[in-house]
């Protein structure tokens, strides 16, 4: 579990001479603030914090869970479920190298927004021909059926709002790790833009 | 933000400079199984592209009247070594024009 910010994209060698593809994301400092318990909560999860941030421009309730949890004042705090408690605690820091080379990881992020869209980008829909005379071209087509049902079903698929939601990835592999420079490696891209908040988990650890 | 190139950074080695021009000697390493055998190839350097980790170069040579191309990573851990031979003289980037030219018409006045 880590929380990290998408720095952007570059590449990388294999020693075989094979080049991949990587995001690059920096995910220290990632900081245990607190634990949610079964007997307390009803669930058992960790509540992490991360980045830097100046004490006076941080909010006073997050400036009480870090003082108690003895680490600087953080950026984003975030909460991620598991069932085990006992491998990190509070004031932890939760290094980069909980990761290795090879491993499978599933990433959370916000999705670029790509504003009103219509049916052919938002939803995958075909389309029509764009010339012999054609006068349909990027249109939704029909709704549905006549007087029977009489309405449109329910979740039919129109123009609309695109991106901006929440996306989570699954397996995808860790390339890199730098301890030093707090940096993960991730195969191919990674949901949202540079400078977005990402969540690493392991491997259906969700 | 931090320059995400950084990541890469342990790739970038010291290579040789030569430009669009230059006759170039690149030997590669190439492991089959157990043993790793090297490869040369010699020719002129047609351009190069790119920055960071993804910078690539171009080189041309003709071999029985077949023009071949190969594009090489210039910090790919497959580069043994890259050798300038000859220093070449010309006034572009991007030197494909000579795959319209062949023989005499394809020469390159040499950099003193």
């Amino acid at each position: 579990m880590l929380i990290g910010r998408k720095l952007g994209m570059t590449r990388v060698f294999e020693e075989t001479g094979e080049v991949v593809s990587i995001s690059v994301i920096k995910a220290s400092p990632v900081f245990v603030l607190d634990k949610r318990t079964e007997e307390k909560d009803g669930y058992n999860a960790y509540v992490l914090g991360f980045g830097k941030k100046k004490e006076r421009r941080v909010k006073k309730p997050v400036l009480g869970l870090t003082k108690k949890a003895g680490v600087d004042p953080v950026e984003i705090i975030r909460e991620f479920k598991t069932g085990d408690l006992s491998e990190f605690d509070v004031g932890n820091e939760i290094p980069v190298s909980i990761f290795k080379k090879g491993d499978l990881v599933d990433v959370t992020g916000w999705s670029k927004g790509r504003g009103f869209q219509g049916v052919v980008k938002r939803w995958g829909f075909k389309g029509g021909p764009a010339s012999h005379g054609s006068r349909f071209h990027r249109q939704p087509g029909s709704a549905g059926a006549g007087t029977y049902p009489g309405r449109v079903v329910k979740g039919k698929k129109f123009p609309g709002r695109m991106g901006n939601e929440r996306v989570t990835i699954k397996n995808i592999e860790v390339v890199k790790i730098d301890k030093e420079k707090g940096l993960v490696g991730l195969k191919g891209a990674v949901p949202g833009s540079r400078g977005n908040i990402i969540l690493i988990r392991r491997k259906g650890n969700n | 933000m931090e320059n995400i190139k950084i990541m890469g950074e342990e790739y970038i080695k010291d290579t040789p400079d030569f430009s669009p021009g230059d006759l170039i000697r690149v030997i590669t390493k190439e492991k089959r199984g157990d043993k790793t055998r090297l490869h040369r190839f010699e020719g002129r350097v047609i351009g190069k592209r790119g920055s960071g980790t993804g910078k690539t170069f171009m080189v041309r040579k003709v071999t029985q009247g077949i023009g071949i191309e190969k594009v090489f990573p210039l910090y790919s851990p497959i580069i043994d070594s890259i050798k300038i031979l000859k220093k070449g003289k010309v006034r572009r980037a991007k030197l494909y024009y000579l795959r319209e030219r062949e023989g005499k018409a394809a020469r390159i006045k040499e950099k003193k």
